[in-house]
């Protein structure tokens, strides 16, 4: 049951699967590069850290107005 | 009041730094050692497989590691507001804004954490959304009763130290609103009961030292700015101490853990029927012949 942390401190897959971004519930695309979960939908990014999402409103950044329309 | 919205009760990020702090002390977690026990047992009752578990918001990986002992549970995953060590998958989130899709989840425990949420209906009902039909949610939070010894103390200490009283315990949640809670936030078959849990200190202070461990220090938005005064401490320890102390000199703390329980609605569960759906007349059932009140109209036969 209990697994080590993952090589890389990658974040599990197990949660990519489930998680939304916590404010609008809308379904959030992996950054791998950045570490990074980004809602579009509430225009945040939230961080990564050592394989752990971050899922707090005010420890997201706020995408840019470039990202936002890339 | 023109405001529409309820105000906050309590500071959330100061609330994460207190747990931070109480994490750094050595966490004083023998409440959340005996819940995650609890939870195990009342698990054991329920006869059935959890593939996917939440432990959510616990202050340390207490009850996920006994989540990671049910035989019917595959993946435990821990949200909290801070990480517990490696060796679950985590993720860092508020009660208040749940990151989980909906049905994402079979299983949700919650370990001493929605007493200090704001909004506990609408943390409620994102528990019961991320849940599957049928899916079980349990939860164990700090009662209303809690510490009454400490307020009661720190209400006069206060008062004769300062002339004036500020909260300095939090407002916890009334048993009696939670089953009514469940409901509002959509939950089937809702269960309450209340553990009620009497803790023997050395000294006040001892106790004290104890609840900034459990980062229960005051996280209150209303809370005074201003230092809690030596005075007001000094005094409301000496009156623990005359009022709630046993023979031996030790001081006692009562603490209430509310258990609540639901399921989220599947068409499988009991339910009461439609009003007027009956097939079959109640006097039958009764064996015995229905009389009409005065003034009603005869039964069709």
């Amino acid at each position: 049951m209990t697994q080590p942390q993952r090589p890389g401190h990658e974040v599990d897959p197990k949660l990519l699967e489930i998680l939304v971004c916590p404010l609008t519930k809308a379904p959030l695309s992996y950054d791998r590069a950045r570490q990074e979960l980004i809602s579009r939908a509430a225009k945040l990014a939230f961080p990564i850290r050592d394989g752990i999402p971050i899922m707090l409103a005010d420890e997201a950044r706020r995408l840019t107005e470039t990202e936002l329309n890339g | 009041m023109a405001a529409m919205s309820s105000p906050l009760v309590f500071d959330r990020p100061l609330l994460r730094r207190r747990l931070a702090r109480a994490a750094a002390l050595g966490p004083a977690d023998f409440l959340l050692e005996r819940v995650a026990e609890d939870v195990g047992d009342r698990l054991l009752a329920v006869k059935r497989d959890f593939p996917r578990a939440l432990d959510l918001g616990s202050a340390t990986d207490a009850v996920a590691r006994v989540l990671a002992r049910h035989p019917g549970i595959e993946t435990v995953i821990r949200a909290a507001p801070r990480a517990a060590g490696p060796g679950f998958p985590t993720v860092i989130a508020d009660e208040e804004a749940l990151p989980f899709a909906q049905g994402a989840l079979d299983l949700i425990v919650s370990g001493l954490s929605l007493q200090h949420v704001n909004d506990l209906p609408g943390a409620l009902t994102q528990v019961r959304r991320a849940l599957k039909p049928d899916g079980l949610f349990l939860g164990a939070l700090i009662g209303g009763s809690s510490l009454g010894e400490l307020r009661e103390v720190f209400a006069i200490a206060e008062s004769e130290t300062t002339g004036g009283l500020s909260p300095r315990v939090a407002p916890f949640a009334d048993v009696r609103d939670m089953g009514a809670l469940l409901q509002r936030a959509g939950f089937a078959l809702p269960v309450t009961d209340v553990d009620r849990v009497v803790v023997r200190y050395a000294s006040p202070f001892t106790l004290f030292a104890d609840l900034r461990r459990m980062g229960a220090a005051n996280a209150l938005t209303e809370r005074r700015r201003v230092p809690l005064r030596r005075a007001t401490v000094l005094r409301a320890a000496e009156l623990y101490g005359e009022r709630f102390a046993d023979t031996d000199g030790k001081v006692r703390a009562t603490f209430e853990i509310v258990w609540l329980s639901g399921w989220a609605p599947h068409e499988s569960q009991q339910k009461p029927l439609r009003p007027g759906s009956a097939r079959m007349r109640l006097a039958d059932a009764l064996g015995t012949t229905e009389v009409k009140a005065a003034g009603e109209p005869p039964a069709k036969p």
